[in-house]
């Protein structure tokens, strides 16, 4: 049938290992690096020194590939320090289906990466422009989405309607989260009203899609941005790349589903630069103010 | 009330899948006096994974979007499966919109195992076809009335299940992925799909304890494919019951109800 994947926990796409299996390899990063010392790019293959790597903001020197980044450090990277209020800090997630384990499952997460769930939501400025951000983190069960994150997120857009604030998302999710059944996907739903009301009220919405952003998440407040900006190289997509190849039996090129790959069939504004990212956010913002007030 | 339905989720699984089990075109003629189909998303193309048109039930003009499982291979081969493309959710999206001008409630009918998984599909936006569905349905300006037939398989289920009323059809399952998928990711092992499907809450009565659907609809006595009269009877009944009620609400506090009834749904400790 090849849906069975759908609103899957994406594999990471080159070296096929299950993310669910790895969380502690992923505390730095969200790709194999050996013995912390070298990094071996999933795009290109290339391997280098992991110092090297930190200083050119986690983006392979060789192909361009811009691999993952905690919260916190893609927080640090955009707004304009000591201005971060954050939201819900204390939200945790129930177990909505009693899935067997789930709450030691999230413990060790939480120990293991700091965070309570898989994004974080405040208010900030960037160059000194008032917004909402919401990051995810793909280290917390592949960033999928259950009640705490539909709920952060919708909490998100209702502050910016009430005051009159812009939101900008920082996407990646392997989808809903399966383990809260039904209730994750009714975080779509949830999510994109709220998106609903923020864009009725004139006000802007900037997704920026990073690696990966996938499933139920891509289907919802993801593809919903006035303005969609990507990651160089990201993996985007709405259907897992391996039930894909199930269902047509063939291998697919590299470049599909990545963030060029949306930019031409038109699924993207614009593929932007970590380095440039700050500066594009900032003039974005500027350029919408007389729409905001 | 309802009577106690004692089947297994795993049963009626079974019972969805059953061949006979009646499709949305089995049920048209009997719910409604009259039905154009409109074809087409003035976009790219024509969906037969989706259904869409213009009806009547009790004289009440009425727009009806609806998943089409197909009952014979045949069929089949026209509505995929009812695993739709970006073009099926895109065209119920303008029928709906068509709906809102006319002032015409919206019916849809979900029936499937999800959207469609493929290279064309991620081509012309699968992921963004459905978002907007999601977000336009949530502020349509009319009333939305969903009922799952069958099969409610995730993303692909909830671009038509944005609603101020959900109905389920007492054997039917609605879930975030097929309890095959379920088992398969989540415990590295298809196999155990029955007991995935009985730890996944995916009946019509979790539904309504989640507080995802407002109202089971009865089936004769083994399911639907018994007796399709009464099935289409009993649907036809909470039709007309909703409609007339939704009709009877001032839009702007069914927008927000709608609104309401989703931004509900979820658990957590804070």
């Amino acid at each position: 049938m090849g849906l069975e994947d759908l609103f899957n926990v994406v594999k990471t796409r080159f070296n096929g290992t299950a993310e669910e299996e790895q969380p502690e390899q992923q505390a730095d990063s969200a790709v194999k690096v050996p013995d912390n010392m070298l990094f071996k790019c999933p795009r290109c293959l290339n391997v280098v020194m992991t110092d090297e790597l930190e200083k050119n903001l986690k983006v392979c020197p060789e192909c361009g590939y811009h691999s993952r980044l905690t919260a916190s450090e893609r927080i640090n990277l955009i707004i304009d320090k000591e201005s971060f209020k954050e939201f819900d800090t204390d939200m945790l997630s129930a177990n909505p289906i009693d899935f067997p384990d789930y709450e030691a499952k999230q413990q060790k997460l939480r120990d293991a990466t700091g965070l309570k769930d898989a994004i974080i939501t405040g208010e900030c400025t960037i160059r000194g422009e008032k917004c909402v951000i919401g990051v995810m983190d793909s280290r917390y069960m592949m960033a999928s989405m259950g009640s705490v994150v539909g709920e952060k997120i919708t909490r998100a857009f209702e502050y910016a309607t009430d005051n009159k604030l812009p939101v900008i998302m920082f996407t990646a999710s392997g989808g809903a989260r399966m383990q809260e059944g039904i209730v994750s996907l009714m975080q779509m739903a949830k999510t994109s009203g709220a998106v609903a009301r923020h864009s009725d009220a004139g006000l802007l919405y900037i997704t920026v899609m990073t690696d990966p952003t996938t499933g139920g998440v891509t289907a919802s407040f993801a593809s919903l941005g006035d303005i969609i900006i990507a990651e160089p190289k990201v993996l985007i997509g709405f259907a897992g790349r391996r039930v894909i190849e199930g269902t047509i039996k063939q291998r697919l090129p590299d470049d599909f589903q990545s963030a060029e790959f949306m930019l031409e069939h038109g699924f993207a504004d614009m593929i932007v630069e970590r380095k440039k990212m700050r500066r594009t956010i900032a003039h974005i913002l500027k350029l919408h103010k007389g729409g905001n007030v | 009330m309802e009577k106690l339905n004692k089947l297994t989720p795993y049963e009626r699984l079974e019972i969805v899948r059953h061949k006979g089990r009646p499709t949305i075109r089995d049920y048209i003629p009997l719910i409604f006096d009259e039905f154009w189909e409109m074809h087409g998303d003035r976009l790219f193309g024509d969906d037969g994974a989706i259904m869409g048109g213009i009806a009547s039930i009790s004289g009440i003009p009425v727009t009806v979007i609806a998943e089409v499982k197909g009952r014979n291979l045949n069929e089949n081969k026209d509505s995929n499966f009812a695993m739709p493309h970006p073009e099926g959710y895109r065209k119920a999206l303008r029928l709906a919109k068509q709906a809102e001008k006319f002032h015409r409630p919206v019916i849809c009918f979900i029936d499937t195992p999800g959207a469609f998984c493929g290279v064309e599909a991620e081509k012309r936006g699968q992921g963004e076809a459905i978002a907007k569905n999601l977000m336009e349905f949530m502020r349509l300006k009319t009333p939305v009335i969903s009922i799952v037939l069958g099969e409610g398989g995730s993303g692909g289920a909830l671009a038509l299940g944005v609603c101020d009323e959900l109905a389920v059809l007492e054997n039917s399952i609605y879930s975030v992925i097929s309890p095959r998928g379920f088992a398969s990711i989540l415990w590295k092992d298809a196999g155990r799909e029955k007991e995935a499907c009985s730890i996944m809450k995916v009946t019509a009565e979790d539904m309504v304890e989640l507080g995802v659907a407002e109202k089971i609809i009865e089936e004769p006595l083994g399911g639907a494919h018994n007796d399709i009269g009464q099935t289409a009877e009993n649907i036809g009944e909470f039709l007309y019951k909703s409609l007339h009620q939704k009709l009877k609400i001032d839009i702007d506090v069914l927008l927000n109800q709608r609104y309401t009834k989703f931004r509900k749904i979820g658990e957590f400790i804070e």
